[in-house]
Parts: structure tokens; sequence; C-alpha cells
């Protein structure tokens, strides 16, 4: 889960970190009222879970209240790469005197948290590491004892930070390594860290991830609430549970196993057609689930044609055809449906199809039969 | 013969008194792997179809000799499930749960190097050397006896590859699925460098997916180290950029972690790659020559 920037910001203010003050709007009145508050000059920030905010015109400086609400109202329901403008954070804008950059993330491939630090911020990192590989110092950590100070004064000193800024600088490095840690982060950045003309050291950004898996143990979380995705079908199928990524095809995919799913779609494109969606109904997957799954990808109008394919383990083939056949009752659909049933149950589950399913599903052998027939009605359909 | 799980393999199931763990085990024993304990805390002297409960793995190797455990404890628990039998006489770790935290998967893989076991998964379908034993969750019918090792990050691959395979006769020495998260304890190179000492493996099928930079790795490992031929399959070619694909792990970050990056990086070193599953049982029947 990516946190909007204002809700990272305030769980490393909770934790000590400074941040200059903040109110976060939803309407122009709301940002003019902030900025009223704050006093003197403040930046309007687009409040969005995808970086390149700058760039795309999602922050702006405002000298007064009134141009506040002005930045405001071109900043809310703008769209930065395909995700809507709902909120802004109006903050009091600080003299800079040095841009750093800090993070804390989750290195895969060493299998360690990586602590990185630079004293060129404020631009995207990794320009930096590209064009200026010394300017970025790393440390691996070793999780069972944690982040120390000498790692600190290390990243520090080899980063270049500015005298007067080490201190704040190393402290804010284990303040970060903690809310990684206590918050389950797989990132937690800020960018651009400053140090301020009055040599205060201050996180004038936030990005924090959470690992989804480890959401439940953070009730301090809860309260910030999921952000749901903005297409109808993602935010239906979260909401409901399901595994699902829209993609632009046309052939709707429904399977078992994030392996199978994502191997279905690479076939379907090799067969010549166009996946619409990844739909992984999971292990175990009940008659229910699969009724579930199927109202979600009907429910994209760009579907021509569903290809099903299951592998069954844990999974039952007779109970994805009852699920199916179920589905198909409930909501009437008329478009073909391909189906490869293996493994646990097969027999049962095509018998099932073969006695009792309407004549827009056909049973298909084999995986890569399948995929090639789904994608000839595809064709035939458009 | 086979790597990893055998006829010596002596299993202690923890979590067996829970729906998935009962049932699970129960079906392992009738595959014919020996199962002689299981684990729930408080449930000592209970027993599940025969096999004796007790309410630590330390007690269960104890009283039965058991050399392998199998992780059926609920997500919140599982991690120190693990560190149990890490700090148990048990040298092989099997685990099934999905949805581990990552941070609990970093602690227990920095603790699990320094043990010098084993721990396959988490978030895995667990290994079958078919026809001797299996521990895990794999839909048993789908293997047959043979000489190709075969190592997978995704389940339900496993299961479709080995179904490919079968359909022109070949079938396997020993299946391991080493888990779809960001953080498992086996990676390709600890199997692929088994199968490698395997001398009943003639031929190794690698099964990837998008995310992290453990197929590249591998392929540096098969050009430095292995004799034994592999051939590779990659799965997530239509997968957008920033969506994870259903398992935690699969999920291409920046330019980093594509398919394509992935195939190339194989067949930069010699490694042949099959388009799809169907491909790859064709690739693996060519280079056997059977």
């Amino acid at each position: 889960m990516d946190l909007l920037e204002y809700q990272g910001k305030r769980l490393l203010a909770g934790r000590g970190i400074e941040i200059p003050r903040g109110e976060v709007a939803d309407t122009p009145e709301a940002a003019r009222a902030a900025a009223e508050a704050i006093g003197g000059r403040v930046v309007v920030k687009a409040q969005v879970q995808i970086g390149g905010r700058g760039k795309a015109g999602g922050i702006k400086l405002a000298e007064s209240p009134d141009e506040a609400a002005e930045r405001a109202s071109e900043i809310l329901g703008m769209d930065i790469r395909g995700h809507t403008v709902r909120s802004v954070w109006i903050e009091e804008a600080s003299a800079i005197k040095r841009e750093y950059y800090a993070s804390v993330t989750f290195d895969r491939a060493a299998r360690r948290p990586l602590v990185m630090l630079s004293a060129v911020g404020g631009m995207d990192i990794e320009e930096v590491a590209a064009t200026q590989p010394g300017a970025l110092v790393r440390r691996h950590i070793d999780p069972l004892i944690g982040f120390q100070p000498h790692d600190a004064r290390w990243l520090a000193y080899h980063a270049g930070i500015d005298a007067e800024a080490i201190k704040g600088v190393v402290r804010i490095l284990g303040t970060l390594y903690d809310a990684f840690v206590s918050l389950d982060a797989m990132l937690v950045e800020i960018n651009p860290l400053v140090l301020t003309e009055d040599g205060r050291v201050v996180a004038l950004d936030a990005k924090v991830t959470i690992d989804n898996n480890a959401i439940g143990r953070h009730p301090e979380l809860q309260e910030i609430g999921d952000i749901l995705p903005e297409d109808p079908q993602e935010r239906m199928a979260r909401e409901r549970g399901v595994t699902y990524v829209k993609l632009d095809g046309d052939v709707g995919i429904l399977g078992n196993g994030a392996g199978l799913v994502m191997s279905t779609l690479d076939v379907v494109a090799l067969a010549g057609g166009r996946p619409a969606n990844f739909l992984d109904a999971g292990g175990g997957s009940k008659a229910d689930e699969v009724v579930t799954a199927l109202e979600v990808l009907l429910s994209d109008e760009k579907v021509k044609v569903l290809l099903i394919n299951i592998f069954g383990g844990i999974t039952r083939c007779d109970e994805v055809a009852e699920g199916l056949l179920t589905a198909l009752d409930r909501l009437g659909a008329t478009l073909p449906i391909v189906v490869r049933l293996d493994g646990t149950n097969e027999e049962e589950g095509r018998a099932i199809i073969a006695e009792r399913a309407p004549d827009n599903v056909v049973v298909e052998a084999t995986m890569l039969s399948a995929a090639r027939r789904a994608v000839e009605l595809a064709k035939e359909v458009a | 013969m086979s790597i990893l799980v055998d006829a010596s393999t002596k299993l202690v199931v923890q979590g067996i008194t829970g729906r998935e763990g009962a049932f699970h085990a129960t079906r392992n024993k009738a595959y014919g792997t020996q199962v002689v304990a299981g684990v729930t805390p408080g449930k000592a002297g209970q027993d599940v179809e025969g096999i004796p409960v007790f309410n630590g793995v330390e007690d269960a190797v104890e009283a039965t000799g058991a050399n392998t455990a199998m992780v059926f404890v609920p997500p919140a628990f599982a991690a120190d499930a693990i560190l149990e039998a890490l700090d148990s006489p048990v040298e092989v770790v099997v685990c099934i749960t999905e949805g581990i935290p990552a941070h609990d998967m970093l602690r227990v893989y920095t603790h699990l190097q320094r043990s010098g076991k084993t721990l396959i998964g988490p978030n895995c379908p667990g290994v079958i050397s078919p026809g001797v034993a299996t521990v895990g969750i794999m839909p048993t019918q789908v293997f047959q006896p043979g000489r190709v090792g075969l190592v997978s990050r995704s389940g339900t691959l496993t299961y479709q590859i080995s179904k490919e395979l079968a359909l022109l006769g070949i079938g396997q020495s020993t299946v391991v699925g080493i888990g779809g998260d960001p953080v498992v304890g086996s990676s390709f190179i600890d199997i692929l460098g088994r199968f490698e000492a395997d001398p009943d493996t003639d031929l190794v099928v690698m099964v990837g997916e998008i995310g992290g930079s453990e197929e590249e790795n591998a392929a540096e490992f098969i050009a430095a180290n292995m004799s034994t031929p592999v051939v590779g399959y990659v799965a997530g070619f239509q997968a957008p950029p920033g969506k994870q694909m259903g398992h935690a792990g699969a999920i291409i970050t920046g330019s980093s972690g594509t398919a394509q990056a992935k195939k190339e990086a194989l067949e930069a070193k010699g490694v042949r790659v099959g388009e799809s599953p169907t491909a790859v049982a064709g690739i693996v029947k060519e280079v056997l020559g059977a």
C-alpha cells in the first residue's frame, strides 16, 4: 500500500522527524482557509500515489490565501499519469539552503534492508545514481542487529553532508530506520530532506509503502484507510478480495494461481490475442469465489470472450464448473466462454459443463488449444 | 534418486490439527512419506489419523527422530514456527504458508543463513520426488518418476509444465516449488546446485516469473557451475510495470524484473527458454534426445 505524501509525513512527524506545518484540503475554499491558518507563502501539492508530480505541474507556490485557492483549483481534478488528484496538501514554504536524499528500502537481491543517503537531493534519485554514482551512498543493515549510530555516521560522512547538518541527518536516519521496521514498510523515503537557512533539518516530502501482508497488525494504518484504485473493475475486485489487474485487450482471463494466470496471458498474446486482465481466483476456489470473479470480469465492457484456465490442485474442477453455471444463471452472460479444466476432479467438472452449460460455453483439452480458440472467437466477435 | 525429500525423510507437520494441516499431512502420508509427528502447542497427546501430536518441534524430534518439518501455521505465527524448526535438530524446513510479512522473513532469512540449514518457501507448493515421497500440497497425480528436475516460483505453473512433460512421456526426479514471495529460503541457485550434484537428474527445468533478479543470478550460476543442461521458462511478458501479479514477489519495479530481461539473461548464458509451457516440454524432449 502506497501512502499519500501527507499520510507518510504525519507518520514520520509522530516519530519526531520535523516536517513543515501543513494541512490537507479537497476544495479551493479549504485550501484558502489552510493557507490563512498557516500564514505567509505556502506550497500547494497534489496528493497522488505516483512520483513526478512536480514536472506534471502538481506542485505550485502561492504568495497569498487567494492565490493558494487559485492554485488548488488548478491542481484538484488534474490527471497525473492516470491518477486523479482528489486532495492537495498546503504547507508553509521553507527557506532551503541545501537538499538531500534519504531512504530505507527492502533490497530483494541482498535480502537486507538498504539505507541510502545523498547530498544531492530534490531530483529523480535514479538519475543521480546513473549520472553521479558516487553521490549516492548505500549501506546494507543486518536486520537482527538493527541500524546502529555508526552506520548513520558512516553514511552521513561518506555522502558529504554539510557539517552543520550532520547531527540532524544522523538522528533522522535512525528514526527513519525505526519507522521502516515498526511500520512494516517496504520503502520509507524523504526527498528532499532539506537543511533550512536557519539550520534545521526538515523532511519536505515523504514516500511510504507498507507491506500489504502486514497491514493487519497496524491499527494506526487502518485509520488511514484503503486507497481504492481508480479503475472501476480494479475497485470492484479489491472490495471483493479478488486478485485482479486490468489490461487493455478484449480476452478476459480467469485462472487459478498467479504463475498459471500470467502464463495464460502470455499464451493468449502468442496466439495473436490481447488479454483484457489478470484474474487469479486463488487456491481452493469454491463456487462462490468463481461467481465473484466472473462478476468482476463481466462488468468490463471491453471483454468480448472469456477464457477460463484451471489446473486443479487444491482447487476442484467440479466446484469451478458449478460456480461458472451459477454465475451464468445469475448474470445471463451470452458472450463466448472457453473453458479448460485439468487436475483434481477434472472429469466431474467437464461432465457438469457438457451436461448443463449453455451453448456459448465450449471446452478445450489443453491450455494452448483453449487460448487459440479464445483468440479466434474474439476476432469473430470484433 | 532425488533431492531434499526421499525415502529417508521423516516429517513433522507444524500446525497439524488445523484444517489444511490435517488434510495435507494425511495426503502426504498416503503418498508414502514417513509422516512421524505433528505439532500444535497445547495438544500434546492427541493424534491426527494415527500421527502423534506434540507441543513443540523439539519434543517431536526427540520422540520420533523427525528430520524434516512442514509449516502449516497461519501467517502471523509462521515466522515463529520456522524459527522453532530451525532451532531444533531438523535439517530441512518446508513452509507452505502464504502472506508472511516481509520483515518477518528478513529476520528469518538472516537467522537461516547462520544455521546452515535449508528452508523451502514460504508461499510454495512444497517438494515432490515422484513415486517416493512428497512434502507439501502438490496434486500428486500430475507427476511421474523420471530424470528431469524442476524448480519453480509458481505452484500451478509447476503442475502445468509437469503435465506437458507427462504428455511427452517425461518424468521428474524431484520437483521443488521455491515460492512466490520477495524473500524465500532457497533461491533457484540453491536448488540448481543440488540438482547438479544429483547423479539421477539429467536435465533441469527452471520456471521463473517477473520481479526481482533471481533468474538473472541463476543465469550467471548456470554458466559458471552447471554441466547438467537447464531449460528455462519465464511467465509474465504481458504484465504491466508497477502492478503486483498475484504473488507478492511478482512485480516489475522501474525497468528491472521484466520477463523479457530475464529471458535474455538466460539465453545470453546459453539456456534455451521456451515461450510457452508446451514449448518448454518440446525443448526438454529435444535436449534429452528422447
